[in-house]
């Protein structure tokens, strides 16, 4: 299925997150998640399952001010 | 000592770690500010760059604290989900609460913002709201639980300093109590130690030490001039007048008489 992640389409053939993000090259990676504007933490990653279309947001530290 | 939510600090200097020319340049500027906290941010994460990941190994090696943001969020929405997602990310529930109400100004949207400093408090969020100088918007923002407060000096960015004095005097003569960070819009040394000569508890920086031509140079200045402002405060300063007042004594001049 193609689903949204940071704003690019991509194809999946996971359809739980984690998986997904496995899938995405985002193993062992610091993260954190949301599908649909929604917070998905860590521990719900594994059990939040996807649909066509959903928009996935993968997001890392990052400088700031 | 600096308390903020229950956390003494030795320093006065928080700083920011955006608009660094290098990540090198950034780590001999927190060390050189002295700063016990930085501020840090969330962004998208591309799985070949990972530059998220290289980010956060230089932060956890500094050994400073790190206050989240949620820069670029225009929404309480966007504030909320951004905060949750720091918390997990950082492992602390600090949060300095942004929601940007105007793009050319990057004022703060204070109804958003009081809206999701009411949530977050509720969820146990530590709360810096990024706020005005308005004495009813701080008033709100105590009342829906945040105990301290981020009171803009200018439009973040600017360099401009502390833009109304007056509203900040009141501001501060207001709310005596309350830990006050003058956050944004400072762009030299001596507008930190005004702020802090003023009254308020710290300042934070970012552009004016990141843009400037020797970042570690210019932060160490930084960390003397907030050091001075608070030990100017501390000291009493005078009240300024507007007639002359001869240092020297007038009794015993002679010629006279």
């Amino acid at each position: 299925m193609k689903i949204l992640v940071n704003g690019a389409w991509r194809e999946t053939s996971a359809t739980e997150l984690s998986p997904v993000l496995e899938e995405l090259g985002y193993g062992d990676s610091v993260v954190t998640t949301a599908v649909n504007g929604e917070f998905v933490a860590v521990g719900v990653r594994p059990r939040t399952r996807l649909a066509e279309g959903d928009r996935v947001e993968v997001l890392a530290p990052m400088q700031g001010g | 000592m600096l308390q903020l939510y229950a956390t003494p600090l030795r320093s006065r200097l928080l700083l920011g770690t955006a608009r660094y020319p290098s990540p090198a340049v950034l780590t001999e500027a927190v060390r050189a500010s002295r700063a016990e906290v930085v501020t840090v941010a969330l962004r998208r994460e591309s799985s070949g760059e990972r530059a998220g990941q290289g980010f956060w190994s230089i932060i956890r090696e500094l050994g400073v604290r790190v206050l989240p943001n949620t820069a670029g969020c225009h929404s309480v929405k966007e504030a909320v989900t951004t905060a949750h997602m720091a918390r997990e990310v950082f492992g602390t529930p600090w949060i300095k609460l942004e929601v940007i109400g105007e793009d050319d100004t990057l004022q703060p949207d204070v109804f958003g913002l009081t809206e999701a400093a009411r949530v977050l408090c509720a969820e146990g969020f530590e709360v810096f709201p990024y706020t005005t100088e308005d004495l009813v918007v701080a008033e709100r923002l105590l009342a829906a639980g945040c105990r301290v407060l981020m009171p803009w000096g200018a439009p973040i960015g600017s360099g401009r300093g502390l833009n109304n004095l007056f509203g900040l005097r009141a501001l501060r003569a207001h709310f005596p109590d309350v830990p006050l960070i003058i956050d944004a819009g400072i762009g030299v040394p001596s507008h930190a130690a005004h702020a802090l000569e003023l009254g308020f508890d710290a300042v934070l920086i970012n552009t004016a030490v990141a843009q400037a031509r020797d970042p570690a140079q210019m932060a160490a200045a930084f960390a003397q001039a907030v050091e001075a402002g608070w030990a100017a405060r501390l000291a009493g300063p005078i009240e300024p007048r507007d007639l002359a007042a001869p240092s020297t004594p007038v009794i015993g001049t002679a010629f006279r008489g």
